[in-house]
């Protein structure tokens, strides 16, 4: 019998060299599963063997070391799942993540897929969405939102027709929970999706995936056609109950990852904003009933009804339910998904989980929750990661991304940069984000030219932009650009005089040259 | 994953038109299908697609304005995309970056004068955990160099 071994499909598992590991082993003779990734980044590509029973690892994996895993002499990790980072965590939602093949509806259901679906097939669509309520589910894109409640606008809507929308624009720095999933264990996606239609009456589901995630698109695409052939789409498990989906491909515009944009790009305009009310739970995709849920949170749904409300509600901290895949991410030792119950302290996740920087220089600061999100100096490191103890301390947990930065970071640098990025991804539908955010940027330039009469007045536009935007991009890039500033007032003090100086004349120079020449 | 340099022939805007016409939303997928097969989305196929969904050519000029993926002339043999975001300036996307764009003698989202590569910046590419990342024609990079894309871009 020829070796079983695992090599992960994640595009991160990719990225570092994956396919060339795997072709080797088949050209070895040895059978190949292609796994979703463990989320132990640092190790990938993460090869396993099984050996007596016992999935035993070995990273990071490369061509050269082939033969050595194949005969057992090179060294291993040991089990995979005895890992530390591994055996720390709690995995509900990505139970399976890494553990099948994403693409075995055999191997789904052998793991406890589908006998989620199977009970709420059971159950009446008030029961549904009640079971949601009870377990404390909340919106993981980052808004926080309590998805039964969102379930029960719609569940209550009159209407003919009512959508599932999936959002997968995951496009927040430091996030990649929505990618692993996807191409980790689709069918839980997928069930999950069929879950929320039984409870709000919805037959249709989109999936809007970022065109950045090339590898998820493909995963996602193929588990579709193979759910259509098991009956999982279709007429549901040969229920009375029909439900099918569709991947929609993203451009490139990161304010799709707001609903309403999104909703507004699926239909085919530009993706804008659209002021709220109306609800998209009222007046969604093609002015419909829809649902508009984050991967994570649909993807969470099967496990609750497999579980149990009850069961997924008893882990977390306080309002914050259930638990949390955190994706350690940036300038860190041992970056990575690690799903916990709410409740560990940053400073646990960034030194202890993570292993702090990958330079070896002090940890200066992290940010949480993608490029909206604020920065939390090591002062901050005892906050519990929770909804409500991060926004009691002007941040935000967002997708959960947290992002390390080493001694050498630029504060000022990293400011300008978010002002920046919201002036390249604003929509422009509302004033405070298209004009502030250009007007941020030059602004904080003015700061770091030494200009400190500039501080009161980019204080006083992010108040604009946070009271005044229509969506988070505008309301919430005030968050990275105070948080800098308020924790490193030093880096704003002017000390860049020298610098600016410089850029200053070499721009003059230019535009007198642009003078002399008209 | 290199476009293909043939004039895009009407017939052909017209068959991928009409695969996605009954799509609910048919805009997105019609112009990822443009693009698909000319390597943008061609000026001819403008009329043809305000036609078929019945709007005019300036929304559709706003649609495909909007969303940076979409071109309007084919890029280079070599699309490169770079990540700038924070997880990968935590580990030195910055200098990688500009000593990228130098060594190739491009600016952002511009195209080497030998048409070999198009160098774009991207906002995340979900590799946070292994950057600098970055992706080469579709294919995706972790903790890459300098030497490592301009060498790649290169052949």
């Amino acid at each position: 019998m020829s070796l079983k071994v695992w090599v992960p499909l994640d595009a991160a598992a990719k990225a570092m060299g994956a396919d060339a590991v795997a072709a080797a082993f088949e050209a070895a003779g040895a059978q190949v599963v292609r796994n979703g990734s463990r989320g132990m980044i640092w190790l990938e590509p993460l090869v396993e063997v099984e050996r007596d029973g016992v999935r035993v690892g070995y990273g990071p994996a490369s061509v050269a070391m082939v033969g050595a895993i194949i005969d057992g002499s090179a060294d291993s990790l040991g089990p995979v799942e005895d890992i530390p980072f591994y055996a720390k965590q709690n995995r509900l939602t990505f139970q399976r993540c890494g553990v099948i093949d994403p693409l075995s509806m055999a191997d789904y259901e052998a793991h406890g897929g589908l006998t989620g679906l199977r009970r709420a097939i059971g159950m009446s669509a008030e029961e549904i969405v009640t079971e949601v309520t009870d377990s404390g589910l909340r919106g993981r894109g980052g808004a926080g939102f309590p998805t039964g409640i969102k379930w029960e606008t719609v569940r209550r809507a009159d209407a003919g027709q009512k959508y599932i929308v999936c959002n997968a624009d995951e496009g927040d720095s430091g996030t990649f929970a929505d990618r692993m999933i996807m191409e980790g264990d689709p069918f839980c996606l997928i069930e999950g999706m069929v879950i929320a239609g039984l409870g709000v009456g919805a037959t249709k589901g989109y999936i809007y995936l970022r065109s950045e995630y090339p590898d998820a698109i493909d995963v996602m695409e193929a588990a579709i056609i193979i759910a259509k052939e098991n009956n999982l789409l279709g007429r549901v498990l040969h229920s009375s109950h029909e439900f099918d989906i569709e991947v929609r491909v993203g451009a490139g515009a990161y304010v799709c990852g707001e609903e309403t944009s999104l909703l507004n790009s699926l239909e085919g305009k530009r993706g804008v904003v659209r002021a709220k009310p109306p609800l998209p739970a009222l007046e969604g995709f093609l002015g419909r009933p829809t649902v508009v849920n984050n991967v994570i949170s649909l993807a969470t749904v099967p496990v609750v009804f497999e579980k149990g409300a009850e069961h997924y509600a008893s882990f977390g901290l306080g309002r914050s339910k259930g638990t949390m895949p955190i994706q350690i991410a940036g300038n860190v030792a041992r970056g990575g998904l690690f799903e916990t119950a709410f409740g560990m302290p940053l400073g646990e996740l960034v030194n202890d989980i993570g292993g702090g920087t990958a330079s070896g220089r002090p940890v200066k600061a992290v940010q949480v929750g993608g490029p909206l999100g604020a920065y939390f100096a090591p002062e901050k490191f005892d906050t519990p990661f929770a909804y409500e103890t991060f926004d009691g301390e002007g941040g935000l947990i967002g997708h959960a991304g947290v992002v390390i930065f080493d001694d050498t970071a630029d504060m000022l640098g990293l400011a300008r940069f978010a002002m920046e990025f919201c002036a390249i991804e604003s929509c422009g539908k509302c004033t405070p984000c298209r004009i502030g955010a250009r007007r941020g940027v030059e602004t904080i330039d003015r700061i770091g030219e030494g200009d400190v009469s500039a501080i009161p007045l980019l204080v006083d536009l992010c108040e604009t932009m946070k009271d005044g935007s229509l969506c988070a991009l505008g309301g919430f890039t005030p968050f990275p650009v105070m948080s800098a500033l308020e924790q490193f007032p030093e880096e704003f003090a002017g000390a860049r005089e020298e610098e600016f100086a410089g850029a200053r004349e070499a721009g003059a120079r230019e535009a007198g040259a642009r003078e002399a020449a008209e | 994953m290199s476009p293909t340099a043939d004039p895009p022939e009407p017939t052909d805007i017209g068959v991928i038109i009409r695969d996605n016409l009954h799509l609910e939303g048919p805009l997105l997928p019609i112009l990822h299908g443009m693009q698909a097969a000319f390597g943008c989305v061609p000026d001819a196929a403008r009329a043809p697609i305000a036609q078929a969904l019945n709007i005019t050519e300036a929304e559709l000029h706003g649609v495909i304005s909007f969303y940076h993926d979409f071109r309007r002339e084919p890029a280079g043999k070599h699309v490169l995309k770079i990540c700038r975001a924070e997880a990968c300036q935590a580990v030195g996307a910055n200098a990688l970056s500009e000593e990228v764009l130098s060594r190739l003698g491009v600016n952002w989202h511009g195209t080497s004068s030998d048409g070999q590569v198009t160098v774009e910046p991207v906002f995340c590419l979900g590799l946070c955990a292994c950057g600098p990342a970055a992706m080469v024609n579709g294919q995706v990079r972790g903790r890459v160099t300098a030497d490592a894309l301009v060498a790649e871009v290169a052949q």
